[in-house]
């Protein structure tokens, strides 16, 4: 699948960002088509989290654009509240709001937000939820569910608000592996249907079944940008190679191990 | 044998004297209340707001009413203004400003307290939803905050309510007046245990005032957990 032939949905170009005088994004450039996965991996620091929380306006960026169907969002021109809309966005933690229950948590954003019509929204909310296997779940609170149910449920919480594009922030990462499992499933099904995606994660098996494009990130820049199977078998540049080896070296030792 | 002492509340109109000094009490104090937590929550607002000059302000505030006793600022109030500024309030009116410039700086420290100790993800995760500022503090931010600093709050305003006894000092016939004046008239007709049952009495009055407040608290924070 070749992004090339689609047509572009999210565009960065040149993008700086820095905390005080530590720069964090350096000449970020990327193009993202519709119905794209793109990866994003990189040892932490790297500046991958941030370059997702630039794109939803979390973070000011110094100097750059970001276009969304050709319109520059970084630029101030459309409030930041209304582009949100349009890009979904999932973090780390567990991040519903504690106070409501699932359902609220979920019609919050297309109500309010969004002003759409409290029954219709509720109608595509219960179908989400139950494309996630928590429709039974929907008059729970946060605190009554597990992690991984958490995060499906704040999965669903952005794609009520029908985003043309979704970014993922290392969902997965405070889950317990049991539970990493049925969130990542959830991401996967999204791609099948041809969502707009962008992910951050530290899943290398999942990243290599998920992504179009795997990124690599590195001390602020994009090192390498490559399909899934190319960056996974022969990774070009030697801090890609080094990161990844981080992650083979426990199985490793452990045939060594046996074989002893 | 402190028998005949308790008949000292009866006598007379020392009930309804005794109910009116209660009802000055719970005047100025349910005022002062409810100003102090309605400016207490802009105040809170304030105090943890982006601009640190108008933290340092609010600060400012804050540490100068908690330096300053209250009884100064009360002598400030009804006495100082007058000297200095020709401005004569009354003494209740005098007692619902201090009241109020105290309630008021200690519910923001409390708001603020509750507003900061939020994640920050919850300020994210609303705004990522398309929420703007505003909505996030309406829909996310205070409805939680108001849970955590309903303890401080209601402490507060307790703290408040047994502080106004102080307001007699400059004058106030409030519910603790009242019970001295009774006991200084009845220990001329020598009822030496007057002061006993006069001051459980009052003990009993603020009682019924503050005790309610706190069982209804703790009955929100038991809603809300569940």
């Amino acid at each position: 699948m070749s992004s090339s032939e689609k047509q572009t949905l999210l565009s960065i170009a040149r993008l700086h960002k820095s905390f005080d005088e530590v720069e964090v994004l350096h000449d970020v450039s990327l193009d993202v088509g519709k119905g794209e996965v793109v990866v994003v991996i990189g040892p932490s620091g790297c500046g991958k989290s941030t370059l997702l929380r630039s794109i939803n306006g979390l973070e000011t960026i110094n100097s750059g654009a970001i276009f969304l169907n050709g319109e520059d969002i970084a630029s101030g021109v459309t409030p930041w509240n209304k582009v949100r809309q349009k890009i979904g966005m999932v973090f780390q933690s567990y991040d519903l709001f504690p106070h409501m229950n699932v359902m609220e948590n979920i019609l919050l954003g297309p109500v309010k937000a969004q002003g759409r019509d409290r029954k219709e929204a509720r109608r595509q909310a219960e179908s989400l939820l139950e494309r996630v296997g928590l429709l039974e779940r929907q008059d729970a609170f946060p605190r009554q569910l597990s992690g991984g149910q958490k995060q499906r449920v704040a999965i669903v919480r952005s794609l009520c608000m029908n985003p043309e594009i979704m970014l993922f922030d290392e969902v997965t990462a405070s889950l317990d592996p049991e539970m990493v499992r049925e969130v990542l499933d959830v991401m996967l099904e999204l791609a099948r249907q041809g969502m707009t995606m962008i992910i951050v994660t530290h899943e290398m098996s999942f990243a290599r079944a998920v992504a179009d494009r795997v990124l690599f990130m590195d001390g602020g820049r994009i090192v390498e940008a490559a399909p899934p199977e190319d960056f996974f078998n022969c990774p070009r540049s030697e801090r890609a190679r080094k990161f990844l080896n981080t992650f083979t070296f426990e199985a490793t030792r452990k045939e060594r191990r046996t074989v002893e | 044998m402190p028998d005949s002492g308790i008949s000292i509340l009866f006598e007379g109109r020392n009930l309804i004297r005794l109910a009116q000094g209660l009802w000055v009490t719970a005047y100025i104090a349910f005022v002062s209340v409810a100003l102090s937590t309605l400016l207490g929550v802009l105040v809170g607002l304030a105090m943890s707001s982006r601009f640190t000059a108008l933290r340092a302000v609010m600060r400012l505030y804050l540490d100068a009413i908690r330096i300053v006793p209250v009884l100064v600022l009360l002598f400030l109030a009804y006495f100082g203004l007058g000297k200095v500024f020709h401005v004569n309030l009354n003494a209740e009116l005098a007692s619902i400003l201090v009241f109020t410039l105290w309630g008021a700086a200690e519910m923001g420290d409390i708001v603020r307290g509750a507003v900061t100790s939020l994640p920050r993800h919850q300020r994210e995760s609303g705004l990522s939803i398309g929420l703007t500022e505003g909505q996030v503090y309406r829909y996310v931010i205070i409805p939680q905050a108001v849970r955590r600093l309903l303890p401080g709050a209601i402490n507060l305003a307790t703290r408040m309510i047994k502080t106004t006894s102080l307001v007699m000092l400059i004058g106030v016939v409030e519910v603790l007046k009242v019970g001295q004046q009774i006991i200084e008239y009845a220990s001329l007709i020598s009822n030496p245990t007057a002061s006993f049952w006069v001051y459980a009495f009052i003990l009993f009055l603020y009682f019924a005032i503050c005790y309610p407040i706190s069982r209804y608290a703790a009955y929100l924070e038991q809603k809300w957990q569940s």
